[in-house]
């Protein structure tokens, strides 16, 4: 980046400095620490020089916003041209109640729909079932049926939003429903557009909400993606998630190999279905949390896009420069809001979000601050969705593509980010893969140290947290409303399965999962059997039923 | 007097919910403070959780929940563990439960419910001075 002989100045000039003005100033005011680390474990230096960066490259490293490598960001103009898309996280009781709130936020003005399924939803058992007991529509919206579906999104039509679902093992028949709705309101396959989360392989070690073992997993992820490449071209299949890995434990570096290597696993996956990797890489997308340390998030963001851009050009011959795009959602890390002294978090997560911003995200989610509470209520979400806005309009971040380029420490850490993902990518690529580093513990071991470590420094007062473990307040009052989820509702909702249960073809019902059976016995893609079953109306747990006798279920592996 | 014997502790994971963070941080925390630690792992019903505590003779039980679902959940735990004769076992929990559902939990006869951000410090003296005296 620099001239050699100029770096060489400054070298001599830095010694100077570091020999004369530098000891006097220490002597006066000693640093408050002996060394300064981020989350990742990497020391920060006081000072950056032209030094750091010494190696750099513009156009190799850096070049324009919207071309290759991207560190700058996707698009040419970034939000000059278009802000993020603020899509906030909703679902909660039963289907009527989420649809009303879909309609509310729609009326609104927003465009983009974003479903939380409640727990018996997600682990694959109908509402009715033993195991979904007290859970009902308490932490999302209870779907057991294409019924549920059905009244979902009920006047809404899909040709006009786009919806992103939250789910995993279950994502092929979650979307299997949506595709049957979208046939009933005769919306054309290729227009249904939104996202299914079906990012099986952090669950075995992040987000830990795993049905099946590890390989039919994969193999249940990549139906979806081949399905979605074959006949949903507006679809984005996958979002490969670190966010889980992240609220896990892990450090932001973790968080980027651990995520980029689950991609490149799906990647080698769907080759293997005999696509090539321009016909679907298009339209996988990335989900990543943003935290504290606000430069090492923005250097975990830049580093991202750029490691993606040369895995899918170098690793993957891709050649369509969108196949080498990591399009990616963000969302302010649930885990470091506190229970304590509440509206703090407001501040947590205005941070984070500005992170994400200067980080060059296409979309984000701003937690709420009652969160380490509760679910939020709408008072609360009103206010993470205005810091969004304020972002947005206010700060003046949004009036240049990547402000921060250019910066000897922010680039800097975003070189150091990129080189040492790739050693653990190294690593994992040595193991022989994402499926026998999770058989073997590796992730889960990584990220429950890395957890613990956490934890030990908070109690050591190693890193201050804001009411947590200093500036605290005794006896504090919540001054939070909570939002509550009328038991009630479990009732009900099991009364309506019960009918539908009665009330249909149960002969039809019967020979489709039986077809169901022989096609996962078979190794086929999943995707056209769900389809029909659901419009059967069999049911999610009937569905993941046949799944299990024939996959089998996942018997955690117990790390601590 | 307790003898050689260490003090042994099951960490449980009743409900759907796959937050495993903290458990595992309490599990490990206790360990290191000398007791013996059983992780049942995620997803157990009140039933395996009391079965576990019975299988592994443990003096004390921390429950971990954050999906909600307490309200339905610790109540039978506590149910389970009177039918069984197991009422001198100390049950404490943590996660995120609501300050007003205490009472009502604590009257159940849970010890002790942790939030979020609390020192595992605080935890590991709240066992010692807890556990039951073995008879």
């Amino acid at each position: 980046m620099f001239d050699e002989e100029k770096v060489k100045e400054i070298a001599k000039e830095r010694r100077r400095w570091e020999k004369t003005t530098l000891p006097n100033w220490v002597k006066q005011c000693p640093e408050r620490q002996k060394e300064f680390r981020n989350h990742s474990g990497m020391i920060i230096k006081g000072v950056y020089t032209p030094e750091d960066i010494e190696e750099m490259d513009y156009m190799r490293d850096l070049g324009f916003p919207g071309e290759y490598p991207f560190t700058r960001g996707l698009h040419a103009t970034m939000y000059r041209g278009r802000l993020w898309t603020m899509r906030m996280f909703a679902g909660y009781g039963t289907a009527e109640d989420t649809n009303k709130r879909f309609k509310y936020l729609l009326s609104e003005g927003e465009t983009g729909l974003s479903t939380a399924f409640d727990y018996p939803t997600i682990m694959g058992y109908d509402s009715d079932h033993p195991m979904a007991r007290g859970e009902v529509g308490v932490c999302g919206v209870a779907v057991s049926s294409l019924k549920d579906m059905e009244t979902l999104f009920d006047g809404i039509p899909l040709d006009k939003v786009t919806t992103s679902m939250t789910i995993n093992g279950p994502a092929p028949i979650l979307l299997a429903m949506y595709v049957a709705v979208g046939d009933k309101q005769n919306v054309p396959r290729e227009k249904l557009g939104g996202t299914t989360q079906n990012d099986n392989l952090k669950e075995f070690f992040a987000q830990k909400l795993c049905i099946f073992p590890p390989k039919p997993s994969l193999k249940l992820s990549t139906d979806v993606i081949e399905y979605c490449a074959r006949h949903l071209p507006r679809w984005n299949p996958i979002s490969i998630s670190g966010y889980h890995i992240r609220e896990a434990g892990a450090t932001a570096l973790q968080e980027l190999a651990f995520t980029l290597y689950d991609g490149i696993t799906y990647v080698e996956s769907t080759l293997e279905r005999g696509l090539k990797v321009d016909e679907f890489a298009h339209r996988l997308s990335f989900f990543f949390a943003s935290h504290n340390d606000f430069f090492e998030e923005i250097a975990k963001f830049r580093a991202a896009r750029r490691l993606w851009a040369k895995i899918m050009k170098e690793r993957f011959h891709a050649k369509n420069p969108r196949s080498m795009w990591m399009r990616m959602h963000v969302q302010t890390s649930g885990c470091t809001l506190t229970a304590q002294q509440p509206l703090n978090n407001i501040v947590r997560t205005t941070i984070q979000a500005l992170a994400a911003v200067l980080g060059g995200t296409q979309s984000l989610h701003t937690n709420s601050f009652d969160e380490a509470l509760c679910l939020p209520t709408e008072e609360s979400v009103r206010v993470a969705l205005r810091t969004q806005q304020i972002i947005a309009y206010e700060s003046g971040v949004t009036n240049t593509v990547d402000p921060l380029a250019g910066s000897y420490y922010v680039e800097a850490l975003t070189n150091e980010m990129e080189e040492k993902a790739m050693e653990y990518i190294q690593k994992i690529d040595d193991m022989g893969g994402a499926i026998e580093a999770i058989e073997k513990g590796f992730f889960q071991r990584e990220i429950a140290e890395s957890a613990y470590r956490y934890q030990r420094e908070l109690e050591e007062k190693k890193r201050i947290i804001v009411g947590v473990n200093e500036y605290t307040v005794e006896e504090e009052e919540c001054p939070i409303k909570l939002l509550r989820v009328d038991p009630k509702i479990e009732k009900e909702q099991v009364e309506r399965l019960q009918k539908l249960k009665r009330e249909r073809d149960n002969r039809k019902v019967r020979a489709v999962l039986e077809k169901l059976h022989y096609a996962a016995e078979k190794d086929e893609n999943l995707m056209p059997t769900i389809i029909e079953a659901v419009k059967a109306y069999a049911t999610l747990g009937e569905i993941t039923e046949v799944l299990r006798k024939v996959y089998g279920e996942y018997k955690e592996l117990i790390i601590i | 007097m307790r003898g050689e014997r260490k003090i042994r502790v099951l960490i449980a994971k009743p409900g759907l919910d796959s937050h495993d963070r903290g458990a595992k941080v309490v599990a490990r925390a206790l360990r290191d403070a000398g007791m013996e630690v059983i992780y049942t792992g995620l997803r157990q019903t009140p039933e395996q959780i009391v079965e576990t505590a019975l299988q592994e003779d443990v003096d004390v039980i921390g429950l971990s929940i954050l999906s909600g679902a307490h309200k339905a959940l610790f109540p039978r735990i506590m149910e389970l563990l009177k039918e069984k004769g197991l009422t001198d076992i100390m049950v404490f929990a943590g996660g995120i439960i609501p300050e007003e559902d205490m009472p009502e939990l604590k009257k159940l006869g849970i010890k002790e419910i942790f939030g979020p951000g609390t020192p595992t410090e605080k935890i590991i003296q709240f066992v010692l001075e807890n556990v039951p005296k073995r008879k």
